[in-house]
């Protein structure tokens, strides 16, 4: 039974006693985490739970204060980068280029940019290659952000609230395409959301951060054994 | 299909009693073709492991065969169709019964409710 793969999965990521200190803030404060191959995983957590920072620490763009941290076995840094696609929170992208020209721009940057994959994204999106990034909503946006990150062949994606803010269709059609391009035993999709009723069908596994800790970190399906409701309203009994 | 993310049915099995119940109703007849589990995922934005676990207990439970090649079928088989709606009734009926019991409800008395039912039904 292939079912049984995800239990014998390696790890993809490993995180012993990690602290982050910022000057004023204790952003992370003894992160231990296991995550496996072949599992997409949402972190979830109100504003401030150090969601963000955990990610960009997963895809090397700040480096802990204290505490070891291993994706594939090795610490997250530049050169690193190159097997992890990340999709930041912020708008990343040039008003002034085209759709076309953004993916072209971005393709420039990575060996494992697959170009088919990515125009074929963009017809399932509809996202017309022409037009300005200028005069795409924000829901377009989303969209063009998330193909950016899905048109890498790699085994870690990371991303950092894919569907904040969008409209209900959109956040429908990023869904759906993280779903189709999801390689279900050699990749892993680390996701952070507010949007816990939307994600929840998405999820192999779960990790609610709080104050920079994990809380509760559990398959989606175990925590509603264990709880006896889903995850939107165990969120509400863990945040109250 | 309706899943329930309330339920304490886990989400997989939720899906292969979504294709027995379509099955019992005639939405779904043995031989026919059914997506694959990736196209299910697509399709219900569910997760690839949760469908393809799915899928996994639907062949080991005999409810469908997969065909090198040429995709998921439900299995053609006569008996498959009366299997499961006796299956389901059962399970129906088993979940009645320990209604009647959590209510404190003596076998003798349940069966006499519902024989009363059932006759007040048909008359």
């Amino acid at each position: 039974m292939t079912g049984v793969t995800e239990h014998t999965q390696p790890n993809v990521i490993e995180m012993t006693g990690v602290h982050k200190r910022y000057l004023l803030k204790h952003a992370l404060q003894g992160i231990d985490l296991r995550i496996k191959q072949g599992t997409i995983v949402g972190l979830l957590g109100p504003n401030g739970s150090g969601k963000s920072t955990l990610l960009k620490m997963l895809a090397g763009l700040i480096y802990p204060s204290s505490g070891l941290i291993r994706v594939n076995g090795r610490e997250p840094d530049v050169r690193n980068k190159a097997h992890i696609a990340y999709l930041p929170e912020i708008d990343h992208l040039y008003n002034w280029m085209t759709v076309k020209e953004t993916l072209s721009f971005i393709a420039s940057f990575y060996r494992d940019w697959e170009a088919d994959k990515a125009a074929q994204m963009l017809d399932a999106m509809n996202l017309d290659p022409k037009q300005k990034v200028r005069n795409l909503s924000k829901g377009m946006r989303a969209r063009l952000k998330l193909i950016a990150a899905l048109a890498r062949n790699v085994p870690l994606v990371l991303l950092d609230e894919p569907f904040s803010g969008i409209d209900p269709s959109s956040r429908s059609a990023i869904i759906r395409l993280i779903i189709r391009e999801f390689r279900t035993d050699e990749q892993t999709i680390v996701l952070s959301t507010h949007s816990v009723k939307d994600s929840e069908p998405m999820l192999d596994d779960v990790i609610f951060l709080r104050d920079g800790r994990v809380h509760i970190h559990d398959t989606a399906e175990n925590l509603r054994m264990e709880y006896g409701c889903s995850l939107e309203n165990l969120w509400e009994k863990v945040y109250a | 299909m309706q899943l329930n993310f309330d339920s304490p049915k886990p989400i997989y099995q939720q899906m292969v009693d979504e294709v027995k119940k379509a099955l019992a109703r005639g939405e779904l007849s043995p031989g026919d073709k059914i997506p694959s589990h990736k196209e299910r995922a697509q399709m219900s934005q569910v997760n690839p492991n949760t469908v393809q676990r799915a899928y996994q207990e639907m062949e080991r439970e005999g409810l469908t065969e997969t065909l090198r090649g040429q995709g998921t079928f439900i299995r053609n088989d006569p008996a498959l169709l009366q299997n499961i709606r006796t299956e389901m009734a059962q399970a129906a009926i088993r979940q009645f019964i320990e209604e009647m019991r959590e209510l404190g409800i003596a076998p003798d008395e349940t069966e006499r409710l519902l024989r009363g039912q059932l006759y007040k039904e048909e008359g």
